[in-house]
C-alpha cells in the first residue's frame, strides 16, 4: 500500500469519526449543521478515478447514514457531489492547470479558487440533503433556513481547518 | 451490439452513478416504512458502541440534572403508591381481578445513548433490545411524558421513532373536554408539536392538558403529552391550529421506559377480523 493509500484510509476514518462523534452533537440554534465529511470527497487527489471516487462517496454517505438513522439520504447527496466533483474541477481549472499529483486545497490554488470550488458543491449537497430528508418541499421556509446556515457553518469550519493545516506546513 | 456496449463503457461513470443513486432511493423508501428490521441503523452493534462511547463522555455534563429528575420521579411514584394503598384500605374499591388486565402493561427501563432533535426525522437509540423483550411497535415514555415508538431492534439496542419526527402521529385526547385529536410535530421547534383534527365546535383553551387516548393500544391511556399554548382558528378551516408545548424536553432526554402492551395482539387481531387491514 502506498503512502497516499494509507493517508486515504486514515482520513476516511478521521472524517467519519469526527462527524458522528463530535459534529453530530454540534447543531447551532437547531438550524446550523456541520457536515464536514463532505470535505473527505472534496480533498481527494485531483487525478483520482471517477468510479473509485463515486464508490468512496457512496460508502462515506452510507456510514454517516447508519449513525443518523437516515438510510440513503446522506449517501445520495454525497454520491451526487462525488459524481460532479471532477466535472466542476475541469470547469474551474486555474490558468496553467493543476499541478500533477496534488489535492484541491486552498494552499495549492489560492483562497478565491478554493471558495469557488467548495461553496457550490457544499451548497448543492446541503440542498439535496435537507430536501430529501424533509421528504419534499412542504417545509420549504425552514428547510432553506437550515440549508443557508448549515452552508455557512460547514464552510467556516472547512476554511478554519484549511488555514490551520497550511500554517503548520509553513513552519 | 458492440456499439451498445461501447456506449455503456464510454458512459460508465454516469451509469454507475445512476445505479448507485437508484440504490439510495430504494434505501430511502425502505427506511420510511413504519417498522423495519433494518440492520443498517444505529442499533447495529458497532455503531451503537461508538455512539455509546461518545454519549458516555457527554453524560458527565448532565449527571446532576438526571439525578435530580430521577429522584423527583421516585418521590412522585412513592406518593402515588401511598395514595393508592390508602384508598384501597379506606374505600371499598372493586379491584379488577383478571391478571391479564392487571398486567396489561409492563415497563422496561432503558438509557438513551443517541438522540437528535434538529432533523426533520429524529430517532432515538436506547441500550435495550431483543434480549430485554423489546419488539418493534412498542411505546416509549419518560417520567415526563410521551417519547415515541420502537422502530427496529437488534440484540442489545433499539431505535425509537421520536415524537419529533414529521411522520409520527400519536392519538391524543384533550383531558378537559375529552375530544380526540392527533399530535404531530411540524419539524420546527423541538419544544412544540401540533394538535390536529380538533373540530370547530370544541373550545380548546391555552393551558388545557393533552394526554394519550389509548385508542391505538400502543400507549396506555392518560400518558401526558403536553399542554396547549396557542389556539388559532382560521376563518374557513374545519379544524383548529393548536400548538402544544411538549411535556418532555427532548433535548435533555436521558432515560425512557418501553411499554410492553400484553393485550395489543389480541386487540389488533380482533380489529383486523371485524374492521379489516388498517391503512
Amino acid at each position: 500500500m502506498t503512502r497516499s493509500g494509507i493517508w486515504l484510509v486514515f482520513s476516511f476514518f478521521l472524517y467519519l469519526l469526527a462527524q458522528v462523534m463530535l459534529l453530530k452533537n454540534l447543531v447551532l440554534f437547531n438550524t446550523a449543521f456541520c457536515f464536514l465529511y463532505v470535505a473527505f470527497i472534496l480533498f481527494l487527489p485531483i487525478e483520482i478515478n471517477i468510479l473509485a471516487l463515486m464508490i468512496l462517496g457512496f460508502l462515506t454517505g452510507f456510514v454517516v447514514d447508519i449513525f443518523y438513522n437516515s438510510l440513503g439520504v446522506h449517501a445520495s447527496a454525497l454520491l451526487l457531489i462525488s459524481y460532479l466533483r471532477n466535472h466542476w474541477l475541469n470547469v474551474i481549472t486555474p490558468q496553467g492547470g493543476y499541478d500533477a499529483n496534488t489535492t484541491p486545497t486552498m494552499e495549492a490554488n489560492g483562497t478565491q479558487w478554493f471558495l469557488m470550488y467548495t461553496i457550490p458543491l457544499i451548497l448543492l449537497h446541503h440542498i439535496i440533503l435537507f430536501i430529501v430528508e424533509a421528504g419534499g418541499f412542504h417545509h420549504f421556509g425552514y428547510t432553506s433556513l437550515k440549508i443557508l446556515f448549515s452552508v455557512l457553518f460547514t464552510m467556516t469550519v472547512l476554511v478554519i481547518l484549511q488555514l490551520l493545516t497550511t500554517e503548520r506546513r509553513r513552519i | 451490439m458492440n456499439r451498445l456496449f461501447g456506449f455503456f463503457y464510454d458512459n460508465r461513470a454516469f451509469f454507475t452513478f445512476l445505479i448507485l443513486e437508484l440504490m439510495c432511493a430504494w434505501l430511502i423508501v425502505q427506511n420510511n416504512h413504519y417498522q423495519s428490521a433494518s440492520y443498517f441503523n444505529s442499533s447495529n452493534k458497532l455503531a451503537a458502541n461508538i455512539i455509546g462511547f461518545s454519549n458516555g463522555v457527554r453524560e458527565y455534563f448532565s449527571l446532576r440534572v438526571i439525578n435530580r429528575e430521577l429522584a423527583d420521579e421516585n418521590a412522585i411514584l412513592r406518593t402515588k403508591l401511598e395514595q393508592r394503598n390508602q384508598s384501597l384500605y379506606s374505600l371499598e374499591v372493586r379491584e379488577i381481578k383478571d391478571p391479564a388486565i392487571v398486567n396489561r402493561y409492563e415497563y422496561v427501563s432503558a438509557k438513551v445513548v443517541n438522540n437528535t432533535t434538529s432533523l426533520f426525522k429524529n430517532y432515538i437509540t436506547i441500550n435495550r433490545g431483543k434480549d430485554a423483550g423489546i419488539e418493534p411497535g412498542m411505546a416509549a415514555i419518560s417520567s415526563s411524558g410521551v417519547v415515541g415508538k420502537v422502530k427496529s431492534v437488534s440484540k442489545h439496542y433499539s431505535v425509537l421513532i421520536s415524537l419529533l419526527n414529521i411522520d409520527e402521529q400519536v392519538s391524543s385526547v384533550m383531558k378537559r373536554t375529552q375530544n380526540f385529536g392527533t399530535i404531530q410535530w411540524d419539524g420546527d421547534d423541538p419544544r412544540y408539536a401540533n394538535l390536529k383534527y380538533i373540530p370547530r365546535h370544541v373550545k380548546p383553551l391555552p393551558g388545557d392538558t393533552i394526554v394519550t387516548s389509548g385508542y391505538n393500544a400502543v400507549f396506555p391511556a392518560g400518558v401526558l403529552v403536553g399542554i396547549i399554548r396557542k389556539v388559532n382558528l382560521k376563518e374557513e378551516a374545519p379544524f383548529y391550529d393548536i400548538s402544544v408545548e411538549l411535556a418532555q424536553d427532548f433535548t435533555r432526554l436521558a432515560f425512557v421506559e418501553i411499554i410492553k402492551s400484553n393485550l395489543k395482539v389480541e386487540k389488533d387481531s380482533l380489529e383486523l377480523k371485524t374492521i379489516g387491514e388498517p391503512k
